[in-house]
């Protein structure tokens, strides 16, 4: 079952002052999520996730396509009910505290006296905000409005939920968190669809990933069909070398990297068998130090995209006139 | 809808209780009680009719700040901050988001209207206690603690829901300086339109007369709702004429609330 179909979805906002242009920010997305799983929008900024998040939660209006968020258009009343959303950078009311902020919110989902205060404090203690919850939230840091705003985004205990680079402003204790949160969400049956341009968090939390460059989706699917989980090499660093002793491996060698104090990073080829070449160098007074095999990253397959697109038609994105 | 639109309109209210709005209120009743002091100490027989005249002209003049400078950023804040975010993807459709804004300003408004008359009548009864003597004084044609006032006040708050969906309606798409100069032009406008109706009167040109009426029709008509004048000297203010100014005042309210909704209703909040 999809939780989130797009179709050909395309936002054009006017530009210019005195002769209005248009000017796309998001060409033609189409796009099919299934209920359960954990989507990452990836992209340069500018790409057009936000914008593509705005218009599922109708804060925004598309020039043109279709939306179905669990089989029903953005702003339908089951819609808002049942998702939730973090905006990016969140900014909430300065009066209130985080108690009182989530309790007005909970309010307005209907949920009265004793099972909202059971909730909030429910979702505080999830996002890792103690003491500070009757603190108002024109004192809190950044990292902690982060928190507050996903904690507002799940008191509906949605079936589908949208963060706009959730991880943003947060330390890595918070980013662990974080990820424990959307872990939790997904074991629970909740669709989770976020961007981000943190790589790293994309790769150990989506099931699929879907590339924005320029506006337009350059790439979708899944992560292992992305990236070829096969070694494209090796990685050894040894301690204890010179020149000599590397040159004893000749053209093996792909690259050696002198770290410093005898230490060298060397880069076999895939084809090669590392031990043959460190029990080489051990017979020549090296020492192994580390041992890795060198894999493709999201990284690596990222910036292939965005590269091949930087000078592509998708670029510029001024409309052009008919 | 009325949980929905009570909850967004109390919290506008928590906003403005927290925000300091209401110490207005303590600045209105030093300015009344020393204006009171002073008008004791420098008139003779007109005390009362003063302390009446001041008191109102401050009402009006303090609800009037509060109208136009909390209203003009009732909506715009919201977008500004992004705050609307986190609201409008719940269940809050935009016309409840932009009623609860309203009723929660015409909240702060009547509480701050309704402390300020009893700080008037307040300070009227101190001064009849004090010095027994004025409310006998010549010129005084109204009892000291006249209950006509009250008519007086409930005009200035209905004039001031007006000036209220005027900000607002600014609101929704322009920023406070402009919104505030607008309204505050409305304002000024609103309490000569009368003239505009009759514009035809005293130019030749028939254009010029059928866009004079239209604005009159257009432009909030405001001085109606003004009758201090007679409160203060005790003349009386039919129920009816009351009650056909606050009708109006509903019907401009409820126009400018939906051209408020139109506009926000197909807002890109970019």
């Amino acid at each position: 079952m999809l939780a989130l179909e797009t179709d050909r979805l395309t936002k054009d906002y006017a530009v210019g002052f005195w002769r209005r242009r248009p000017y796309r920010a998001l060409d033609g997305l189409s796009l099919q999520v299934e209920a359960g799983e954990v989507f990452g929008l990836l992209g340069p900024n500018g790409a057009g996730k936000t914008t593509t998040l705005k218009l599922l939660m109708e804060l925004i209006y598309p020039t043109s396509g279709r939306i179905a968020i669990l089989g029903h258009p953005p702003g339908h009343p089951e819609v808002r009910r049942r998702a939730g959303f973090l905006p990016e950078a969140p900014y909430f009311y300065d009066y209130l505290t985080a108690e009182e902020l989530l309790s007005y919110f909970a309010g307005l989902f209907g949920l009265r006296d004793g099972a909202r205060r059971a909730r909030v404090a429910a979702l505080l203690d999830l996002v890792g905000i103690g003491g500070e919850r009757r603190l108002a939230l024109r004192k809190c840091s950044k990292g902690m409005l982060q928190r507050v705003g996903l904690a507002q985004a799940l008191l509906n205990e949605p079936d589908l939920v949208f963060l706009d680079e959730p991880m943003s402003g947060l330390d890595p204790l918070g980013r662990r968190d974080v990820r424990a949160i959307v872990l939790g969400l997904r074991d629970r049956g909740c669709t989770v669809v976020f961007s981000s341009h943190i790589l790293s968090d994309a790769e150990a939390l989506c099931s699929r990933v879907g590339i924005l460059v320029g506006g337009r989706l350059v790439a979708a699917g899944r992560l292992s069909d992305m990236l070829a989980f096969e070694v494209e090499g090796w990685e050894l660093v040894m301690a204890g070398l010179d020149e000599a002793a590397l040159g004893a491996l000749g053209s093996r060698v792909r690259r050696a990297t002198p770290l410093g104090g005898g230490r060298y990073a060397i880069e076999l080829p895939p084809v090669d068998d590392p031990d043959c070449a460190v029990a080489g160098l051990r017979a020549r007074g090296g020492r192994l130090v580390s041992l890795n095999p060198m894999r493709a990253t999201l990284e690596d397959y990222f910036v292939r995209q965005v590269e091949a697109r930087a000078g592509g038609p998708a670029a510029g994105r001024t409309v052009p006139e008919r | 809808m009325a949980r929905v639109v009570g909850l967004v309109a109390y919290h506008v209210f928590k906003e403005s209780v927290r925000d300091k709005v209401l110490y207005n209120l303590v600045l209105f009743a030093v300015l009344l009680i020393g204006g009171s002091y002073l008008v004791g100490q420098l008139t003779a027989g007109q005390d009362i009719k003063i302390i009446k005249d001041l008191g109102l002209a401050a009402s009006s003049l303090f609800g009037l700040f509060i109208a136009v400078f909390i209203g003009v950023g009732l909506v715009w804040k919201e977008v500004d901050r992004r705050s609307v975010y986190n609201l409008l993807v719940k269940p809050v459709r935009r016309h409840e988001f932009i009623l609860g804004k309203f009723l929660g300003l015409a909240l702060t408004l009547l509480v701050n209207i309704a402390v300020m008359a009893a700080a008037l009548y307040a300070v009227l009864a101190l001064m009849s206690w004090l010095r027994p003597e004025i409310g006998r004084a010549g010129g005084v044609e109204a009892p000291v603690l006249d209950p006509r006032l009250l008519k007086a006040f409930g005009l200035l708050y209905a004039q001031l829901l007006v000036v209220t969906s005027v900000a607002l309606f600014f609101s929704t798409f322009a920023g406070p300086l402009m919104s505030a100069a607008f309204t505050f032009g409305l304002y000024v406008v609103g309490h000569f339109n009368e003239d505009l109706a009759h514009f035809e009167d005293v130019v030749q040109s028939p254009a010029a007369g059928w866009l004079g009426k239209a604005l009159y029709y257009l432009l909030p008509n405001l001085a109606p709702f003004d009758v201090k004048l007679a409160a203060v000297h005790g003349r009386e203010v039919p129920n009816l004429y009351c009650a056909l100014t606050a009708g109006y005042g509903l019907l401009y309210i409820a126009a400018m609330l939906a051209l408020a909704v139109v506009i926000f209703q197909r807002r890109d909040f970019k």
